[in-house]
């Protein structure tokens, strides 16, 4: 209560504020946009945008899931693996045969690959919580633990979905499009959407905040820390679940290297789009538009003529760092 | 009677092969990177296929396939092989130079080197007493030649590995096969061997040339991804995508006379059974062995790709 009311006096006192630090990330972006059209005047191109923002889709997905983590506080490493382990057995599972009708078959395959997501993310939740071990070290494990089990399954190799009739039923859910819009920037806005909501808008999603924010006083207040950090890890699963709910059908295979990095992607997009590292703030939307920025600016750095081939991660990482110097220095002005 | 003194002499006849057979009992350590991607996961697969059959064929053999995840575990094994007594160690190293030392040490105990594919800056007899690899400037130079004599006017995009000196030679070979002609590159980027990032690479090149006529690509994972971003686009003017090192997917496309992928260059991950064919050759039949043996990056084309195909592998 004491919280809402400081917050209120807050956001009265500073109205600009509060609206300039949402915004952030969309200037930088916008910047970006320009800055590209002057490199290559395809960058905004409507094909190219869409392109780009489809592919955005997993870091995006993984992203949101990852701003609840982090806005409560804690950190999860273990997401790009868990992407390919949960795709790698969603692969085996369509494989194996045991449901003859490939409709029934693909149904069955997402409702269990988001179930294992969901586990995956309860024993990360489960075993930061419950073992009382750090967030970092608790995912760094559950990362080999992860990739390992990939590796294993494939043999090293790739997993490669074999029915034709899946496949074609499949194909659509990353290449399809609905009155023009790739499924998987609907999926991006629907996923953003419920989270947005659920950080926003419900008692749990406060919780999130004032857990991530001041982990003592959450607890006077009667909030059980250990049981909202858990769901925090569940969300992460549940959303990483989603991701490859589109990944497969984009390769219609995973290999022992799908996913890697992604966790740091993932955790970058979060921190562009404005949240804290330190937990206390979330920003759903942010975290989108921080993983758009992330596809884009490998995409303006690719389709402009001047960067060799070999400059291409110092500028990216150069860019990374400017977004955030312009995020700062909006919000210092306010 | 008749019966009897037959199955007797087969009886005999067996016994005294396998006697002979048994004369010579050794045990070859076979130390190879653990399977962290395709290529990797094919020597594994190969190491296994080939060690089986080469016991089967000698009694008295023993094959000990080690894998290990980094050059730090894989000197460990090199030691715990060495004390198990190995009268030939057959070598992938995960890092040729920080192991020469330890590969050193086991050559110092009379023990029989073959190093493969990986070669550390100073690969002489002193380090090991046979050598074979693939060949990576050749690799860049047979996809080179074919776009050169296919498509004379081609222009290329081309989709690199990692910034490292493998593909620098890859590079390298390519460019020296097509210096010179009317092929022209429109543009080369990084795409890790990786299928997912070769996939963003090849779908931002066909934003940025509207007309790219092949695309030469390294590999064969990567080829995946090519192929997607190119059937998303639904794009018409490519004519081919020429890959390398001969996964049985893209074997299977060449095969199958894919329009896409006519041919594959090889960079057999097989080349550690040929290592082992070797070494036993050696050790058994008495034939000199020693020095370096390259394989060449054989064009697969239709006519030849069952000959490389390993419908089992996991690559």
């Amino acid at each position: 209560m004491a919280d809402t009311l400081a917050r209120d006096t807050t956001a009265r006192r500073f109205p600009i504020d509060v609206d300039l630090r949402a915004v952030a990330p969309f200037v930088a972006l916008a910047l970006l946009l320009a800055v590209g059209a002057f490199a290559n005047p395809n960058v905004i191109s409507l094909d190219n945008l869409l392109n780009v923002a489809t592919r955005s889709a997993f870091i995006a997905i993984i992203a949101v899931g990852a701003t609840f983590v982090i806005a409560a506080g804690g950190l999860d490493l273990s997401v790009g693996s868990m992407m390919a382990f949960v795709a790698s057995l969603m692969i085996m599972f369509m494989n194996s045969g045991v449901i003859a009708d490939p409709l029934m078959m693909l149904v069955a395959a997402m409702l269990l690959s988001l179930a294992i997501g969901t586990v995956c993310g309860l024993a990360n939740g489960w075993i930061t919580t419950i073992g009382g071990i750090e967030p970092f070290i608790v995912t760094l494990g559950t990362m080999g633990i992860f990739r390992g089990l990939t590796t294993w399954l494939s043999q090293g190799g790739a997993i490669t979905l074999r029915s034709p009739e899946i496949q074609n039923l499949y194909h659509p859910a990353y290449f399809g499009a609905v009155l023009g819009v790739p499924v998987p920037i609907i999926v991006i806005f629907a996923v953003a959407l419920i989270g947005a909501f659920v950080l926003y808008r419900t008692r749990f999603g406060r919780h999130v905040v004032a857990v991530g924010s001041n982990e003592e006083v959450a607890r006077y207040s009667g909030i059980s820390v250990n049981r909202v950090r858990t769901v925090t890890y569940v969300i992460q699963g549940l959303c990483v679940a989603i991701a490859v709910l589109l990944y497969v059908p984009r390769l219609g295979s995973t290999s022992a290297t799908s996913g890697t990095l992604w966790e740091l992607q993932a955790i970058t997009a979060v921190v562009i789009g404005g949240t804290a590292l330190r937990g206390g703030v979330g920003r759903i939307w942010g975290t989108v538009c921080g993983a758009f920025i992330l596809e884009i600016v490998g995409n303006i750095m690719l389709l402009s003529n001047f960067v060799s081939e070999y400059l291409i991660g110092a500028i990216q990482g150069a860019i990374i760092i400017i977004a955030m110097l312009v995020q700062r220095s909006l919000m210092r002005k306010s | 009677m008749r019966k009897a003194l037959i199955g007797l002499t087969v009886a005999l006849a067996t016994l005294a092969g396998a006697a002979h057979a048994q004369d010579k009992k050794v045990t070859i350590g076979v130390s190879i990177p653990a399977a962290d991607h395709g290529w990797t996961a094919g020597v594994v697969f190969h190491a296994q296929r080939v060690a089986k059959a080469l016991m089967a064929r000698h009694p008295g053999l023993n094959v000990i396939v080690k894998t290990s995840p980094d050059a730090a575990t894989q000197a460990n094994a090199l030691e715990d092989l060495a004390t198990q007594g190995i009268g030939a160690l057959v070598i992938l190293p995960s890092d040729p130079d920080p192991l020469v030392n330890a590969i050193k040490r086991v050559k110092g105990k009379g023990v029989f080197v073959t190093l493969v594919d990986r070669a550390p800056s100073n690969n002489d007899n002193s380090v090991r007493d046979l050598y074979v690899a693939g060949n990576n400037p050749a690799l860049g130079a047979t996809a080179g030649e074919y776009i050169k004599s296919r498509t004379p006017e081609a222009m290329v995009a081309v989709i690199r590995g990692l910034p490292i000196p493998i593909d620098q030679q890859r590079q390298d070979g390519f460019d020296k096969a097509v210096a010179g002609s009317n092929v022209k590159v429109l543009a080369k980027q990084f795409g890790n061997w990786n299928r997912d990032d070769a996939f963003k690479v090849m779908q931002d090149y066909l934003t940025k040339f509207p007309k790219i006529d092949v695309v030469w690509c390294q590999d064969d994972d990567m080829a995946v991804g090519v192929l997607q971003a190119i059937a998303q686009a639904k794009r018409t003017d490519i004519q081919y995508v020429i890959a390398g090192a001969g996964s049985k997917e893209m074997v299977k496309k060449v095969l199958d006379g894919d329009k896409l992928i006519p041919v594959d260059v090889l960079y057999p991950p097989a080349m550690v059974g040929t290592a082992l064919e070797l070494t036993v050759a050696n050790l058994y039949g008495q034939v000199p062995v020693r020095g370096s043996y390259i394989l060449d990056a054989t064009l697969i084309t239709k006519e030849n790709a069952k000959e490389f195909y390993f419908p089992d592998s996991p690559f």
